[in-house]
């Protein structure tokens, strides 16, 4: 991959970016060596998909002036059915493309001196926290192009920060508004769960905008301290033509846990890697991912846990439907590394093709370093059985309705499964939109 | 007017290019039971997948129609909504879509758009149908016939049966892998349905399903055509001469669709 990317913008920009917006020094500077990294290092390798001509770097706007949002009743509706417009306790903020609109942080949370808040402001007001955590641990600068680019030119995002021994009951809302057809987002949501602390987190990145050639480069950074929970939801529905890359990468501390609950209903093209990296004794991650393909689109989604810890478990599940002519990769990796000992890495990846025209394939793969561990994959690639359609409709039912029953039998055990309510009651709605 | 006719003429049917039916005729009118019966591989099936319209059974010659509509023009959901049903031998199995969901769905699909059922009024009725047939409640909520025994598989297919009340229903080896007990509650729900405006085509190999669900017509078919029809006495017959006996009657030497007659 050694195509020259030109990059849309240069040192002098990014500094007097990072100034404007009141950021540390050692902020600046990260960026500026990213932007530096960013011209030499090659594109990440999305197995199975070539992504050497995906446009990531190519467009005109770093940021796009937004108009705020003084009230959730101003939102638009189907931005609306994503939050709870009665409740006044609770922990919500809202970005509007590149604009931070709405921040609200519960009593709960502000009581126990939990930081949530844009990343501008945590830059300018926790600076030297952020410094402590940000792509250090979790997603680091130089990994490759796209992360370099991100560090540069992230122009949005959140900060969560759970002190040690806080348990937040209520789930804590971001949503990132797309509803400007120039948008690009650098998005980047860094979640520090300390000591024996617990917490939900459920975002969504909706457009609002039927079409745009945006460019999308979102991280997320969650950093499980010893003893810690972390449930994270997310469900995707960005606008077509829009080309996502989305990191999502979780690291466990001792005994702690990492839930990801994925929605991945973008129309776009878009390369999802979604890693947790098990590095304490005795932690965990869960990953439960639901995908619809449709349209022309094409897509790479990898799941990844890597196991360091001893006696660490990590669990993989991803079912993905195929309509139209979309194409989809499911990678899913489990990986032991030498020394963790007693570990389990279960995966199971399932992709149902609804046309002739649509394409998808599951790898499993299992690396395993160290002999006394538990291991285990399934995956199949299927198309609908006429058979079963047959049966559905010698009942009555027609059969774009039967298809829609396969589709919502074929994802249940993965939507069932999901760990927030609310996320699998927005996902359920998703689909229904989706496949009709 | 009392009830519907299901009237086939010279049906032949292939699969995958062979020819299994050569020609069947039947009618079946409301309130009519009526039995087929004949060993393996005469075509028994045959028949009532074609009826149903099983994508890979090809109707070559002959009609099928049900109150003068030409069923064969009729996409499968369409002929179900016309008012035909076929209880499989070897139900689908659809994983996560629940039992009672299905159900709904296709009575929804009977009824059609802005006369949906309600849902009390569908509970009531499924609890109802399913204590008739002593099921167990917890398989409404069981995705569809997965994991099912062979016995719940059946009973399953006359528990749609019963909601969904067809004009006509064909029961392909409804009684096939049932003990005693789950016979007679198939039966007992079979008889249930019994009234001028259903009519029935029972698809069996053996005489014992018909001890409990007496027949108005029986037929027996062997090399794809049905070669004698005549009234429940024709079942004793068989079960106490067995099938040779007619064969040699009819001058019947095999009696599958392997051989040409």
């Amino acid at each position: 991959m050694t195509t020259e990317i030109k990059l849309p913008f240069d040192t002098g920009y990014i500094t007097s970016f990072s100034k404007k917006m009141g950021e540390p020094e050692w902020l600046t500077n990260l960026r500026t060596e990213a932007l530096k990294k960013a011209e030499q290092l090659p594109l990440p390798k999305a197995d199975k998909t070539d992504i050497s001509n995906w446009n990531f770097s190519n467009f005109s706007k770093h940021l796009v002036e937004s108009e705020d949002i003084s009230s959730l009743d101003e939102l638009a509706e189907e931005i609306k059915s994503l939050v709870n417009l009665q409740e006044e306790e609770q922990s919500l903020y809202i970005q509007r493309n590149n604009r931070p609109s709405i921040l609200k942080v519960s009593k709960e949370m502000q009581d126990q001196g939990v930081i949530f808040m844009d990343i501008f402001t945590a830059a300018r007001e926790h600076g030297d926290l952020l410094r402590k955590y940000f792509m250090k641990d979790g997603v680091k600068v130089d990994e490759h192009k796209l992360t370099a680019l991100h560090a540069a030119l992230m122009n949005g995002g959140v900060f969560l920060y759970v002190p040690k021994n806080v348990q937040l009951a209520a789930p804590v809302q971001a949503i990132f508004i797309h509803d400007d057809v120039e948008a690009n987002l650098f998005n980047h949501v860094l979640i520090v769960a300390e000591e024996n602390s617990s917490v939900t987190y459920v975002e969504n990145y909706i457009s609002t905008v039927e079409e745009s050639n945006g460019v999308f480069n979102l991280v997320t950074e969650v950093l499980a301290g010893p003893n810690s929970k972390v449930q994270y939801g997310a469900v995707d529905t960005i606008a077509k033509n829009t080309t996502v890359y989305v990191n999502r990468r979780g690291v466990t501390d001792n005994n702690a846990r990492i839930e990801w609950a994925l929605g991945m209903m973008n129309d776009g093209d878009t390369v999802s890697d979604n890693t947790t990296y098990l590095m304490g004794d005795g932690s965990s991650g869960d990953t439960k991912t639901v995908v619809i393909g449709r349209g022309e689109q094409t897509e790479n989604f990898t799941t990844r846990v890597v196991h360091f810890g001893k006696h660490t478990d990590g669990h993989i599940l991803k079912h993905g439907v195929m309509k139209d002519s979309a194409t989809s990769i499911f990678n899913g990796i489990g990986k032991i590394e030498h020394g963790a000992s007693k570990s389990n890495a279960q995966q199971e990846s399932r992709v149902l093709m609804l046309s002739e025209n649509a394409r998808g394939d599951a790898n499993p793969i299992l690396l395993i370093d160290e002999d006394d561990v538990m291991a285990g994959h399934a995956a199949s690639v299927g198309r609908v059985d006429p058979i079963q359609m047959f049966y559905l409709m010698s009942r009555g039912i027609p059969k774009k309705e039967a298809e829609n029953l396969i589709i919502h039998g074929f994802l249940a055990p993965v939507v069932n499964e999901l760990p927030i309510e609310g996320v699998k009651r927005q996902l359920i709605e998703v689909i229904e939109r989706k496949i009709r | 007017m009392a009830g519907s006719t299901l009237t086939i003429k010279d049906l032949h049917v292939s699969v995958e290019g062979k020819e299994i039916l050569k020609g069947v005729n039947l009618e079946i009118k409301g309130g009519e039971i009526h039995a087929i019966m004949g060993p393996n591989g005469t075509g028994k099936s045959t028949l009532a997948q074609a009826i149903m319209g099983h994508p890979k059974y090809e109707v070559t010659k002959g009609t099928v129609e049900l109150d003068g509509q030409n069923v064969l023009e009729m996409e499968v959901d369409e002929r179900a909504r016309a008012g035909l049903f076929l209880a499989m031998q070897y139900p689908s199995e659809i994983s996560g879509v629940t039992n009672a969901d299905f159900l709904r769905t296709a009575i929804n699909a009977h009824r059609g758009e802005g006369n949906e059922i309600s849902l009390m009024k569908f509970i009531r009725q499924l609890d109802e149908k399913m204590e008739f047939l002593e099921m167990d409640p917890n398989m409404a909520q069981r995705y569809l016939n997965e994991g099912f025994s062979g016995g719940e598989k059946k009973r399953n297919e006359i528990l749609q049966l019963m909601m969904l009340q067809p004009k006509i229903a064909i029961l392909d080896e409804i009684d096939s892998g049932l003990d005693i007990d789950a016979l007679k509650i198939v039966s007992k729900g079979i008889n249930a349905m019994r009234g001028e405006n259903f009519g029935c085509l029972i698809i069996t190999h053996y005489q014992r399903l018909l001890n409990y669900i007496t027949p108005d017509y029986v037929h027996v078919m062997m090399q794809g055509r049905i070669v004698k029809s005549g009234g429940p006495e024709l079942a004793q017959r068989l079960e106490a001469e067995g099938y040779e006996e007619l064969k040699k009657e009819l001058g019947i030497v095999d009696e599958t669709v392997e051989q040409e007659a």
